[in-house]
């Protein structure tokens, strides 16, 4: 968000920057809180999404001046539902009778259990209405990234590499269709919650990987995404603390950002989890996650994202590249195939069966993968087949399959990694 | 409470083929949708074939233009209609899912809010 509101009078540079960064803190953890406190007075997702931007905006204002609230989202809240109430009485009847988001106002009683929510939380009802299946995938990514995380639409168009005006255009479609489709604002019942609730996961975990390797671009990571993922999903977590999936996923992406700070050289290369200094890895991150997946294992059948996280801590728990426990890895990736068959955890595994084995044994058993129409502009699978082919000392296969993946690869920062070990491998050729 | 559209789409050779048994089963499925949605079906029905249909078009001299078939030539032509009323659109994706039409490959439903006059 924009953080260089106006300030009057006479600050210290040092106070200024203290606001700023309670701001900054109290939207990353409490816009959604906000938003969806506002909501119950307007019954509007729109109007309530103005009221919390200015109640933000007059905290950068004010907080300078009269000190910063011991309750910030409290003070925020206030503010944008008394901002909403002023609005509404002035709206005119004609923008009155526009159709209302579909709430319950009736708490469903205890003899209802079939209808009972697992949590009563309006979070949850929002993040549920922003990945109602009947919203196309790129509208309910969009809609949980505006309105749950904060995010501007200006940044969520940069996540996607979509025109501003395009995503405006798609957040307001879909927002318009929330309406008059009567899309309930509301926690699906016992019975559709396991299909609802592995639905938002999905659109929490494409914000991730979006954000852990951007698409296209000059920069390697989105960090607004990695973090807007992490708090969606410690959300989730806090209000469904049993749901094996959810568990696993919040211990997965602990687990990989972990690394964060050490998939990028000084100088802005990527760095391979092979040559990442491990010692720099966030422990704080590890240890809960690691914590996080043993009780996500608990679950019989593992949960697809809990066995993922399980690989992410093979990972996590190696002292060095060297001592990671390939056979361990391949043995997660065959019991994953079985949970989530997938050409990508195929072409996983059989990296991990490379790494055990050895190159001639990896390429053995990508060679499969060759003809898989989904691999087929997938980067990854030329990238795997040409450092086998490199470590085989089979230079001219290896820089065609290099040449391929830079064909695949949008991303500078990997092309840039791509391009280096195409030189590397060309040296060889004359 | 809204009111929704239920639009029946599918493959009219296939509806064309179907044997005296299959047509049973569509036609109990009917019956056991329009059971339990009760008095949430406002109207509904089947439609006769789309061969049957009279499109019309704004012509030249202030008369309209009469043609022969459906306004759009699609291959699953629209085969029959429900109007519901629902709470909101999980009741009404709820229901719909009953019909039978949802669970044969060649057909589908649409469910259209009907705009609230206000």
């Amino acid at each position: 968000m924009d953080v260089s509101g106006n300030v009057s009078g006479n600050v210290s540079a040092e106070v200024l920057g203290e606001v700023r960064e309670a701001v900054a803190q109290a939207h990353r953890r409490e816009w959604a809180t906000v938003l969806t406190a506002t909501v119950r007075v307007t019954r509007d997702l729109d109007l309530a999404e103005e009221c919390t931007q200015d109640a933000y905006a007059k905290a950068l204002r004010t907080w300078p001046r009269d000190g910063i609230p011991t309750r910030p989202g409290a003070w925020l809240t206030t503010v944008a539902r008394n901002r909403a109430r002023d609005l509404l009485r002035r709206e005119s009847a004609f923008q009155r009778a526009l159709p209302l988001l579909v709430m319950d106002d009736v708490i469903p009683g205890p003899d209802d259990v079939h209808h009972r929510p697992i949590m009563d939380d309006d979070r949850l009802r929002l993040i549920f209405t922003c990945c109602h299946p009947a919203l196309s995938p790129d509208a309910q990514v969009a809609l949980t990234l505006r309105l749950l995380c904060g995010l501007s639409t200006a940044e969520v168009a940069r996540a996607f590499l979509v025109q501003e005006s395009t995503m405006a255009a798609r957040i307001t479609r879909a927002k318009k269709k929330i309406t008059a489709a009567r899309i309930p604002y509301r926690v699906p019942s016992a019975a559709d919650l396991p299909e609802r609730v592995s639905a938002v996961l999905e659109v929490v975990h494409l914000v991730f990987t979006t954000g852990h390797t951007a698409p296209i671009g000059e920069h390697l990571i989105r960090r607004d995404l990695l973090d807007g993922a992490v708090d969606l999903a410690r959300l989730l977590h806090l209000l469904l603390p049993t749901d094996g999936e959810v568990t696993g996923l919040l211990a997965l992406m602990l687990l990989i950002d972990a690394r964060r700070e050490t998939r990028l050289s000084a100088t802005g290369k990527l760095v391979l989890l092979s040559e990442q200094d491990r010692g720099r890895w966030d422990r704080a991150k590890i240890d809960e996650g690691t914590a996080l997946l043993t009780a996500a294992l608990r679950d019989r059948p593992a949960s697809r994202f809990g066995l993922q996280a399980a690989i992410a801590a093979v990972h996590a728990e190696a002292p060095t590249w060297a001592d990671t426990d390939w056979a361990e890895l391949v043995g997660l990736y065959d019991v994953l195939l079985t949970r989530w068959p997938s050409p990508v955890v195929e072409l996983n595994r059989a990296v991990a069966v490379g790494l055990r084995d050895g190159p001639q044994a990896g390429l053995l058993a990508l060679s499969p993968l060759l003809d898989e129409p989904a691999l087929a502009t997938y980067g990854y699978l030329s990238a795997a087949r040409a450092d086998f082919l490199r470590l085989l000392h089979r230079w001219a296969e290896a820089a065609a399959a290099y040449e391929e993946a830079l064909a695949l690869t949008d991303n500078d920062v990997e092309r840039a990694f791509l391009t280096d070990r195409l030189t590397e491998v060309r040296t060889h050729l004359d | 409470m809204a009111k929704y559209l239920i639009l029946i789409y599918g493959d009219e050779q296939q509806w064309d083929e179907m044997s005296a048994q299959e047509q049973r089963r569509i036609d109990d499925g009917h019956a056991a949708f329009v059971a339990k949605a009760g008095a949430g079906v406002i109207d509904g029905g089947a439609l006769q074939p789309s061969t049957t249909a009279t499109s019309l078009r704004a012509g030249s001299a202030g008369s309209p233009t009469v043609t022969d078939g459906p306004f759009l030539e699609t291959k699953e032509a629209l085969g029959g209609f429900y109007l519901l009323e629902a709470a909101d659109l999980d009741e009404a994706i709820s229901l719909a899912a009953q019909l039978p039409e949802v669970a044969a490959a060649h057909s589908g439903v649409e469910v259209r809010p009907v705009r609230d006059p206000g």
